[in-house]
Formats: structure tokens, C-alpha cells, sequence
């Protein structure tokens, strides 16, 4: 604590490598500019697509022709706003449901892998938290052909035997969920693994002490303590699922995410629609950021 | 009582392990194996079934596919190498330079463009660089160009976009390093004369490598194994490897054929991400933290 004050006060003499060391005024400036331009180019690009959401052209691109909420609201016949475009509010339905099933199943796998990885002792341990790992390092291309060749040979195994047609193994949104699962649920197990690893065993052994059964300790210690981190892990595989592009593409049948129709809309040619649904993403999202910017904060701070 | 509390035990290692195992088996390592069993499948389009080595041959035999294979890697490393370069003082200012008050918030700030997802990020750039973009009708404007130049569509605008999407990736490991670097270190060499050169060859560098190495691996990994940003980005010539894979799967039907490219596609960048452990001494359980 002592140090990090005697940073503050050194700091106040400005120039610096670091916050403490002097340094020649041309290299600050250079440094600076360096940054506020990397800032700048990081968010032009999202500036100008809310902002021709906004244009009243049937372009999305400059001239400036006016503000319009057309590109929401819009019924047409000119100009159909994201609110009556059926494509893309289907889009996003889609997204939405297959982001919810996916967040279920990882929260629910994830947790249950930190739990065995953390307080099991088990043959093949370490082979099986590699394997836990590995999706992770699978390219997400890769996840979506192996998935779409495995359901497509069981698919076809049960029809040959059984004379079984299962819709669900086809391409749609049961393997999309699949997919999109198999990796997300890593990121929630590593997660939830971080926060397992702090947790304080001492009152566990307290509770059985205590008569509780393993169940009640989970359900009344263990889980509560992790709370934090599964809902930090659950968002995290919303937003992951919910803007996945790569492993969906090879496993979406005739209901496309919104990643999907966005790719198909911006490579034959989009209107400014496609910048209002992006605007709401991008909208969103900074709330959904800035949320989380002040709850850390405040936290910091107590 | 201890054997009661040991068979609940055992009784709940179960519960863990079914659900773990089931996730494992049917959505990761069967689909796998079964990639690996079709790869070496003749087609059954054309008739030939059975054992084969002829998708892997075909890969050797037509230089569209080896050229691009070998395009696909040669860029990923380009845009790795160009994301390092560009993440290490972004981290540092970060973590060292700015003001203790304003490191959340810039923390924050590089994060949100990279919750949006690719396509849109990808779609504002497309909005910037085309003929009728915004910088054309700009610079058209202020009479700095006199007619739109089409800057999207050639390799450049390609690892442009490639760069820009995967920057966060590199900085996020970076900035977690960074932050563990003793700042006394950086003041001792600056005291005994170290120039900002050797204190970042010396020092910051050396200091970084774990972060350094699983943000080039996770940036390899996305860069290779992108979709979105060579297909609307690049060229009618900047073909990526992922798209010859799709068009086997999706516009030529010969799964065979894509199953045994995407293999190719794992083993190379397994193979990549084997070798950046084994140059630093990492394990795969660090890597990915």
C-alpha cells in the first residue's frame, strides 16, 4: 500500500516510461498519440455503422442525407425497419434460443467439470482435463464438420437399422446448440475452476463435521461461494453463443442465427437495416459493458 | 462413519463425471475420430468406398490446394506478428503508463468492439474501405483524391481485418503479465542508464513471454481458422483454407475430401501451438489462462 502511494505522488511529476520515470516530452506526446490513435481506429468503425443507422439513404454510406428512424421503425415500402424485417428479427429469435440452451448446458457441465477437476481424485485425471481443454484449441471450423460428419453417421446408422429418421441430427438448431456447447463449456469450467481453487475447504470439512450430507454442502456452502463466477460464466457463454459465426456455419439448418443471415445480407449487398440491427448489437452491448465497468468499481472501492 | 462419508463420495464423483464424460465423448472426441475415420473414406458420390488415402493425395497433387494451405499459414503468421507488435505498448501503457483512475476504463474500452460479433466489426470496416466507403467520399469530399480508389477486396484490406478482429486476444494475456512486472525493475535499469530499447529487450519483453505465447496461439488459432473476414474482405485470389474446406462440404458435396482438409487444418495448428510451448517451456493448462 505504501508503494502503490509513493507511485501517486512521484507520478504527479509527469513524464514518464512508467508512471514513476521522467521522459522527454517528444516521446510522451509520440507514446499518447499512439494510443488515442489505436482508440480511435478501434471504434471508428462501429461510430460509422450506428451512425449511417441513422441516414435517410437506401445506402448504407455518405452523403449524409438526413436523420431518419426509418431503418427501425421504417414499414416500407421503401425502407423496412429491423422492427417489421422478418429475416432478421428471426435472426435474432434464433440467436437468442440458442443462446439460452447452450448457456444452460455449459453452466450446468462447466460447474459439474470444476467440481470433478477440483475436488475429485480420479484415474486419468490429468488426461481427462486435457481433453476438457482441448476444444479450446480445436479451431471452431473444425468443432462444425466433426459435429455435422458424427450426427450425419449416426443419423444415417439409425435409418439403415432401424429405419429411424431423427430430425434433431440433421443440420438445425439441436446441433447448433451441440457445437456452440462443446467449447463454451470449457470457458465456464475454467471460470468456475478459478473461483473453485480460492474456496476455503476448511468449511466443508466444518459442515460434515456438523452432520451435513455432501449434497447439503454443496448445495448450502460450496454453490453459493461460486456464485459469482457462474454468472460471470453463464454471461460469457451467452455472449460467446450468441455471436458465434464459425462452428454455426457448417450446422445451421433452415434457421439461421444472426451472425449467419448478417454474413449473407453484407456479402450480396446490405441496406442500412443491417447497420440498425448492428447498432442495437453494439448498443447492447456498451450498456451491457459499462454496467459491468461500474459493479467492478464500486467493488474495487469497498 | 468414514466409510459412509467415502461411498457418498464416490456416489457423487458420478454425478460430476457422467455429465463431463457425455460433454466430452459425443460433442468433442467422437465427432473427431469420426472426421479422422471419413477423411480416409473414398466418396460416395463416386462410387469408391472404402479405406483410401485419395482425399490426402488430391491434396498433394493439386497445387490450388497445397498453395493456399500454404498462403492460409504464411498469413496467420504475418497477422500474429503484426498483432504482437501492436498489443505490447497498447499493454504496457496500460498496465505501467496511464493513470491507475483510468486503467478500468480502458480496459473496458478494449473489450467492447470485441463483444460485438466478427461480422459486424468486419461490416464497419467494409463501411470505411469500399469504393463508396466513408474515407473514399471524405477524402473526395475535401478534394484530397479525384476519383473513389478501392481499398477492400486485395490481401492488404484482408489482414487489415484480420488484425483489427483479433487484437484483443493478444492484449488481454499481455496485460495479465504485464501487471506482475515489478515496476523497480524497469527504475533500476533506467537508473543505471538502460536505454528504452534494452529495457524492452532486457526486461518488459522476457518478463511477458508466458502472456506473449498464448496470445500468438489463441490470435494463430482465430487467425487460421477464420471464415469471415477472408470471405468478405479478401480477394477473388485471397482464398483461405477454411473456404476450400466449406466449398467441399457445402457447394461440392465431398465430405471426404473436407474432412480430411479440416484434418490438415488440426494438425497444423496443433502442431503450431505444440512448438510455441515447447520454444517456451509451457504447458497446455498455463497456455490457455
Amino acid at each position: 500500500m505504501g508503494r502503490d502511494e509513493n507511485y501517486r505522488t512521484k507520478n504527479q511529476y509527469g513524464g514518464e516510461m512508467i508512471r514513476t520515470l521522467h521522459n522527454k516530452k517528444s516521446y510522451k506526446i509520440g507514446y499518447n498519440a499512439f494510443i488515442i490513435l489505436y482508440f480511435t481506429l478501434l471504434f471508428t468503425p462501429l461510430l460509422v455503422i450506428s451512425l449511417l443507422a441513422f441516414n435517410d439513404s437506401i445506402f448504407p454510406s455518405l452523403p449524409w442525407q438526413g436523420f431518419t428512424l426509418d431503418w427501425f421503425f421504417g414499414k416500407g415500402p421503401e425502407k423496412i425497419g429491423i422492427f417489421h424485417n422478418s429475416r432478421n428479427l428471426k435472426g435474432i429469435f434464433v440467436s437468442f434460443k440458442v443462446a439460452v440452451y447452450v448457456t444452460l448446458f455449459s453452466t450446468t457441465v462447466g460447474t459439474c467439470a470444476a467440481f470433478l477437476f477440483e475436488h475429485e481424485q480420479f484415474r486419468f485425471k490429468n488426461f481427462f482435463y486435457f481433453l476438457m481443454i482441448a476444444p479450446l484449441v480445436v479451431p471452431g471450423v473444425i468443432i462444425g464438420i466433426s459435429l455435422l460428419i458424427f450426427a450425419t453417421s449416426i443419423g444415417l446408422f439409425l435409418e439403415h437399422t432401424i429405419g429411424l429418421d431423427v430430425r434433431a441430427l440433421s443440420p438445425g438448431i439441436f446441433l447448433v446448440v451441440c457445437g456452440q456447447a462443446s467449447f463454451i463449456t470449457t470457458f465456464v469450467s475454467l471460470t468456475v475452476i478459478a473461483r473453485l481453487k480460492k474456496f476455503d475447504r476448511s468449511l466443508e470439512e466444518a459442515a460434515y463435521d456438523l452432520g451435513a450430507r455432501r449434497f447439503e454442502v454443496i448445495r448450502y456452502i460450496t454453490l453459493p461461494f461460486l456464485r459469482p463466477a457462474i454468472i460471470g460464466g453463464a454471461a460469457v457463454a451467452f455472449l460467446l453463443s450468441f455471436e458465434n459465426f464459425n462452428t454455426t456455419l457448417f450446422l445451421v439448418g433452415a434457421d439461421a442465427t444472426l451472425p449467419i443471415t448478417l454474413f449473407t445480407q453484407i456479402k450480396d449487398g446490405s441496406t442500412p437495416v443491417v447497420n440498425a440491427v448492428s447498432f442495437l448489437f453494439i448498443f447492447c452491448l456498451s450498456i451491457f459493458a459499462l454496467l459491468n465497468f461500474l459493479i467492478t468499481t464500486r467493488k474495487t472501492k469497498q | 462413519m468414514l466409510n459412509s462419508k467415502r461411498s457418498k463420495i464416490r456416489w457423487s464423483f458420478f454425478v460430476f463425471f457422467i455429465p463431463v464424460f457425455l460433454w466430452l465423448m459425443f460433442l468433442f472426441v467422437l465427432p473427431n475420430l469420426e472426421l479422422l475415420r471419413m477423411s480416409f473414406m473414398g466418396s460416395r458420390f463416386l462410387g469408391e468406398r472404402g479405406f483410401t488415402l485419395g482425399n490426402y493425395t488430391s491434396f498433394f497433387l493439386e497445387p490450388i490446394y497445397w498453395l493456399t494451405f500454404v498462403r492460409t499459414i504464411g498469413f496467420s503468421l504475418l497477422v500474429t506478428f503484426i498483432v504482437l507488435l501492436i498489443a505490447l505498448p497498447v499493454a504496457f501503457y496500460i498496465t505501467k503508463v496511464t493513470k491507475l483512475k483510468l486503467k478500468g476504463l480502458l480496459m473496458t474500452l478494449i473489450m467492447v468492439p470485441f463483444w460485438v460479433s466478427e461480422v459486424v466489426r468486419v461490416y464497419g470496416l467494409i463501411l470505411l474501405l469500399r469504393e463508396s466507403g466513408v474515407i473514399n467520399r471524405i477524402l473526395l469530399a475535401f478534394g484530397l483524391w479525384e476519383k473513389p480508389i478501392e481499398m477492400l477486396y486485395n490481401d492488404a484490406s484482408m489482414v487489415l481485418g484480420l488484425v483489427y478482429t483479433t487484437l484483443l486476444f493478444m492484449l488481454v494475456p499481455i496485460i495479465g503479465v504485464m501487471d506482475s512486472l515489478d515496476d523497480a525493475l524497469i527504475e533500476a535499469a533506467y537508473d543505471l542508464g538502460a536505454k528504452k530499447v534494452v529495457i524492452w529487450w532486457k526486461i518488459i519483453v522476457p518478463h511477458s513471454v508466458p502472456g506473449i505465447m498464448s496470445g500468438c496461439i489463441v490470435v494463430f488459432m482465430l487467425v487460421i481458422g477464420n471464415f469471415i473476414t477472408p470471405a468478405l474482405m479478401g480477394g477473388k485470389y485471397s482464398s483461405w483454407f477454411t473456404q476450400i474446406i466449406y466449398n467441399d462440404f457445402i457447394a461440392h458435396m465431398n465430405w471426404n475430401r473436407g474432412a480430411a482438409f479440416g484434418f490438415l487444418l488440426l494438425i497444423i495448428s496443433s502442431l503450431v501451438i505444440w512448438a510455441g510451448m515447447k520454444i517456451t517451456g509451457q504447458k497446455i493448462s498455463t497456455v490457455v489462462k
